[in-house]
């Protein structure tokens, strides 16, 4: 195995063992240099998404975006990144101080915690927990009660109302992502992240698009990301929970989204996309992590495509997208698939997977013929003649006034 | 198994530390010069009014407490999933039922309205 962090892994351990210390001082040690290892190098990522992320801004507007500091403006970020550190920080009157300063920690840190199951290839992952799902979603929902933190601590409506609306679509579109969760652990019949990637022969894309479609919509709302940004949505509260956080503060929450929406494209790759699989990924265990960054990064600009494209949906629109649409339909594929998987035969897989293909099919088309009729119905409703405060007697009056002041 | 939750615990303790000390770097470069005009709260630009922590609507807490219920339970159905393999196709059924009756519980949140944003 020619894997340069695995050697340099071992060779640690053996040189610790050397000096006769104990096992679990051993594993400790490990332990704390495998967590700064992998905590600095996805923050390290994080600065290069702000590059990444101005870029592809950039061209989606047809501008140029950052291009003087550096080649192509890669030195764009760390110049941002010392402007926020010397940025004077200021503390807001009447707000609690320490869920104020505690909150953008939160909302960082939560995300960091989420690399820690993400198996980056074969031989490269943080640990594979016997209950990975279950973890990413327990982890992910912190990151929401950093955003009401910072809401509430800021002693500001607008920010108030950012939090509330927090509470409604994030903790909202947990339901059916859980659900859609489901399927990806009925297919691989266990919950650690690395066992579902081992589990891919074929990608559970092409067996359950529609669990990972729906994972995708619901990352996104719980990204806060536009279409979804009725948090932060900046022509209505202006910026949301984040309106009074200035310097490194705000900072931490903007590398915080930018690096939660790569490690959301991360989760969906290991669910959904295989993980770190790929031709020549299985002997050369470095080629895993190269795979992995490629799917996760496709999976980064396709939510970049989307929060581009798409304009913000109203509040009740978005929560009646999640309870009487995605909802009732991630429950729907859920008991399909967990019937199907039973009565398939696992054997030649070639069955199973086109069984569970055509099952996603033919749920798809009588969810869009079901939803196309709804919209018929809505079209009608909303195009009916309303009560209205009867224009023409109005007019009649006006006019009988004119014609009675000229007489 | 022990050593995968050393890992976690080892990153939990760490984890908040990276952007801690991202807030310890501005304490010592960046200036620091409060007053009582800048640091009052933004409202649009006019002098705040009134009392921020105001009352809300209950539909914010109906959504809570629907989500809180669907959670709770979908917690139970990870185990089942899990253990798929052993689960005989009765079992699975069982499961289902209990998908049926979750989802009853929401056609009545839905006809009572608990679902509309009024």
């Amino acid at each position: 195995m020619g894997d340069p962090i695995t050697l340099i892994g071992k060779w640690l351990e053996s040189l610790l063992f050397g000096w006769g210390l104990n096992p679990g001082i051993i594993s400790l040690i490990m332990a704390v240099i495998g967590v700064v290892a992998i905590a600095s190098a996805v923050l390290l990522i994080d600065i290069l998404l702000v590059w990444v992320e101005r870029k592809i801004v950039a061209r989606f507007q047809d501008r140029l975006g950052p291009n003087r500091l550096g080649p192509f403006g890669l030195i764009q970020p760390i110049a941002d990144v010392i402007k926020l550190l010397i940025k004077e920080d200021i503390l807001p009157r009447g707000a609690d101080k320490f869920v104020y300063n505690l909150a953008p920690i939160l909302a960082l840190a939560t995300v960091l915690l989420l690399w820690a199951v993400l198996p980056l290839s074969s031989t490269i992952y943080g640990t594979n927990l016997n209950v990975g799902v279950l973890y990413i979603v327990a982890v992910g929902a912190i990151s929401t009660l950093g955003i009401i933190m910072a809401g509430w601590a800021s002693n500001n409506k607008y920010a108030l109302l950012g939090a509330f609306r927090t509470v409604a679509q994030m903790i909202s579109y947990e339901v059916p992502m859980v659900i859609a969760l489901l399927v990806p652990v009925i297919m691989a019949r266990s919950m650690g992240l690395k066992d579902i990637v081992d589990a891919q022969s074929v990608w559970f894309l092409f067996i359950a698009p529609l669990p990972a479609l729906i994972v995708l919509i619901t990352s996104i709302a719980e990204l806060g990301r536009a279409p979804f940004d009725l948090t932060e949505a900046e022509s209505e509260i202006v910026a949301g929970y984040h309106i009074e956080y200035t310097g490194m503060k705000f900072g931490l929450f903007y590398a915080g989204e930018l690096l939660h929406a790569l490690t959301v494209g991360g989760i969906i790759a290991t669910l959904f996309l295989g993980g770190w699989r790929g031709p020549g990924a299985e002997t050369y265990p470095i080629l895993g992590v190269f795979y992995f960054f490629i799917k996760a990064f496709f999976l980064y600009w396709v939510i970049m495509w989307v929060k581009y494209s798409l304009p913000r949906i109203r509040i009740d629109h978005m929560l009646n997208l999640n309870w009487k649409f995605l909802t009732p339909l991630s429950l729907a594929i859920l008991i399909v698939t967990a019937i199907l998987d039973k009565i398939l035969p696992r054997s030649p897989g070639a069955i199973y997977a086109l069984g569970m293909l055509a099952a996603n099919i033919i749920v798809g088309w009588i969810t869009l013929q079901l939803l196309k009729s709804n919209v018929r119905r809505e079209r009608k409703r909303v195009g009916e003649p309303r009560p209205v405060a009867q224009p023409e007697t109005s007019a009649a009056t006006i006019t009988s006034q004119t014609s009675s002041s000229s007489s | 198994m022990l050593n995968d939750w050393l890992f976690i615990g080892v990153f939990l303790v760490l984890a908040p530390l990276f952007p801690a000390l991202a807030l310890v770097i501005p304490r010592i470069v960046a200036p620091r010069k409060p007053n009582a005009l800048k640091s009052q709260t933004y409202e649009c630009g006019i002098e705040t009014v009134g009392n921020t922590w105001v009352q809300f609507r209950v539909q914010f807490y109906i959504y809570a407490l629907v989500f809180l219920i669907f959670d709770v339970e979908l917690v139970f159905l990870f185990p089942w999933a899990v253990a798929f393999d052993q689960l005989p196709l009765f079992a699975v059924l069982e499961g289902v039922l209990f998908l049926l009756i979750l989802i009853a519980g929401l056609v009545y949140a839905w006809r009572k309205g608990a679902l509309e944003w009024v």
